[in-house]
């Protein structure tokens, strides 16, 4: 509540959804970030609510996946962005250099669009994130990658592969490991880049399962191209265009009664 | 006049015109690219030919079992010539672990610099200045470990005797850098950066992650690297011809004069070795030994990057 509060002033934006009993996650403040001399992204705001599934849609280029890579600051490996505005994960300033951005990932974990599991073994690939993080006693490590792979509904198929280069799982598989993988470090946000571009559709299928479930514990914003994905796993939906947040609301309430115009138009297929 | 029919109509023409010439180029170009691709496979079969021809005629007079097991290389005795390729091995091999002690460390961090630390415009400038090292001719750098690197050494080490095996020993090291500095660079620089985002994105420092996800991933190039480099190391001569010295001795004191295989070749190659004797044979014996090792070497390479490869 007390995010809440002291968000409202800043609220200016009429677009925002009203978010009564519900925690912000993470609070988005007249962000703008530039990539050279090209604006990627002007004047965001947007509240991301606690434990639900913020989906974010809008045509190539629009910027969401450059939005979604700036709240776990992947998108500084580019060497000529520049970002202004403030983005609380937690009432703390993310952006604040002061911020450790290691600290930053392993709370805030994310999920690519092309599954990139490490050249190692399964075990290894969800073992990694522990291990880094100084966790070393081998039954612990059993324990969380067991869970990890449990909680990514992949176990029953990898359970006597362990040892195996990942590389021999599937496209789908991947993608799930992936997913394991972020949650061995228990993250409190998980980032999904377009996570299911690159799969087909019982896998799509099978990692949006995972997404409904995951979001009872996690707060999952997930960028996609699918209109219908979006419909199918989000409690919010925020449509970008041209690195603008045109409308950001309930997911139902964006699909039936879109409040502008681009909105309706970019989801009744007449553009992008 | 309809345009859009003109250009089909000219492509016809002119196919008609030059049809004759070209069904006759296509046929002759490949064989002449075959007969270019040939040609150098016939001068390395010819090479090995002559090799093996020679070597044969040289183990005629000296027993193969001496060859590989007498600990003395006294070609030059008149009255009692001995032929025992293992000091002319140690030699070789004295040089080529020395230069490997000094090219490994010092190359592998620098292609864990350029690779995963430098900035696209660092890189830009200091990866053709390290390729530099490797345009410098050999002769150069024999002169260099001669004149400059071994006094240096002698007022660390006074022992060190004006021929020895340490001074050329790292001035092939430091010729090499750039070979395993480049190979191992594009090794790591062939490991996707989705991998690389895939760290990044649990939390782990760039030390985390060019140290236990782009090292280990590009493993197999790295070693094959350092075989590429020990086979040169062994195939090196002018810089341990020069500094070296010409005293073939079996064992492993780096501060005293020895002589390597490729030295021998030439001592005996710029002497007045008269042709058909035993001492002119025995370079073709020194000579095969030498290329058995490094086609070792290079085919070890091989297996080890084919092999070992991530596949990612």
């Amino acid at each position: 509540m007390n995010t809440l509060m002291k968000s409202k002033p800043l609220n200016q934006n009429p677009i925002q959804p009203k978010q009564e009993h519900k925690k912000t996650v993470i609070e988005v403040n007249r962000l703008n970030l530039w990539y050279g001399e090209d604006q990627a992204l002007k004047d965001i705001h947007m509240n991301i609510p606690e434990n639900k599934a913020t989906a974010i849609i809008g045509p190539s280029g629009c910027g969401k996946s450059t939005f979604i890579k700036t709240l776990n600051r992947m998108v500084e490996l580019i060497p000529t962005v520049k970002i202004t505005g403030n983005i609380f994960y937690r009432e703390k300033n993310i952006l604040d250099p002061k911020y450790r951005v290691e600290e930053l990932r392993t709370r805030v974990g994310m999920v690519f669009q092309k599954p990139n599991p490490f050249p190692k073994s399964i075990y290894e690939n969800v073992a990694y994130g522990p291990k880094i993080h100084g966790i070393k006693k081998k039954k612990i490590l059993d324990e969380i990658v067991e869970k990890s792979l449990r909680d990514a509904a992949i176990w029953n198929e990898v359970k006597d592969r362990l040892h195996e280069n990942a590389y021999g799982l599937s496209g789908g598989q991947q993608q799930r490991l992936c997913i394991a993988r972020c949650l061995a470090i228990e993250p409190d946000v998980i980032l999904m880049d377009e996570p299911t571009s690159a799969l087909d559709p019982i896998s799509t299928l099978k990692v949006e399962e995972l997404v409904k479930k995951l979001k009872e514990n996690y707060s999952i914003i997930i960028v996609t191209h699918n209109m219908q994905q979006a419909a199918r796993i989000s409690d919010q939906t925020a449509f970008f265009l041209n690195g603008e947040l045109v409308e950001m609301d309930h997911t139902s309430k964006v699909f039936s009664n879109p409040r502008d115009k681009r909105t309706e138009d970019y989801i009744t297929g007449r553009f992008g | 006049m309809k345009k859009h029919l003109s250009v089909s109509e000219l492509i016809q023409q002119n196919k008609q015109k030059s049809r004759a010439f070209a069904s006759i180029r296509e046929k002759t170009i490949p064989f002449i690219l075959f007969i270019c691709a040939v040609i150098s496979v016939f001068t390395t079969l010819g090479i090995i030919f002559t090799l093996l021809f020679e070597t044969f005629t040289f183990f005629n007079r000296v027993p193969f079992i001496e060859f590989i097991t007498s600990k003395e290389w006294l070609p030059f005795f008149e009255s009692d010539p001995s032929y025992g390729i293992l000091p002319l091995l140690s030699g070789t091999l004295v040089v080529a672990v020395i230069a490997m002690v000094a090219a490994i460390p010092l190359g592998l961090t620098a292609a864990i610099y350029l690779s995963e630390y430098a900035s696209e415009r660092t890189k830009r400038t200091l990866k053709p200045i390290l390729e530099v090292l490797a345009g410098i001719p050999t002769i150069v750098y024999g002169f260099f470990a001669l004149t400059f690197v071994t006094p240096l050494l002698q007022k660390f080490i006074p022992d060190l005797s004006f021929f020895n095996a340490l001074s050329p020993g790292i001035v092939v090291g430091i010729m090499i850098i750039p070979m395993v500095a480049s190979l191992s660079e594009d090794a790591m620089n062939a490991v996707p950066n989705s991998i690389r985002e895939g760290a990044l994105g649990l939390g782990a420092t760039r030390f985390e992650v060019a140290f236990k996800i782009v090292l280990p991933a590009a493993l197999s190039g790295i070693i094959a690297s350092f075989v590429l480099a020990i086979s040169r190391a062994i195939g090196e001569t002018m810089i341990v011809t020069i500094a070296g010295g010409a005293t073939p001795t079996l064992g492993f004191d780096v501060t005293s004069s020895i002589q390597t295989m490729t030295a021998y070749i030439v001592q005996v190659s710029l002497g007045d070795a008269a042709y058909g004797s035993t001492i002119y044979y025995s370079i073709y014996a020194v000579g095969i030994t030498l290329f058995v090792f490094t086609l070792i070497m290079n085919l070890l390479a091989q297996y080890i990057s084919k092999k070992f490869r991530e596949a990612y």
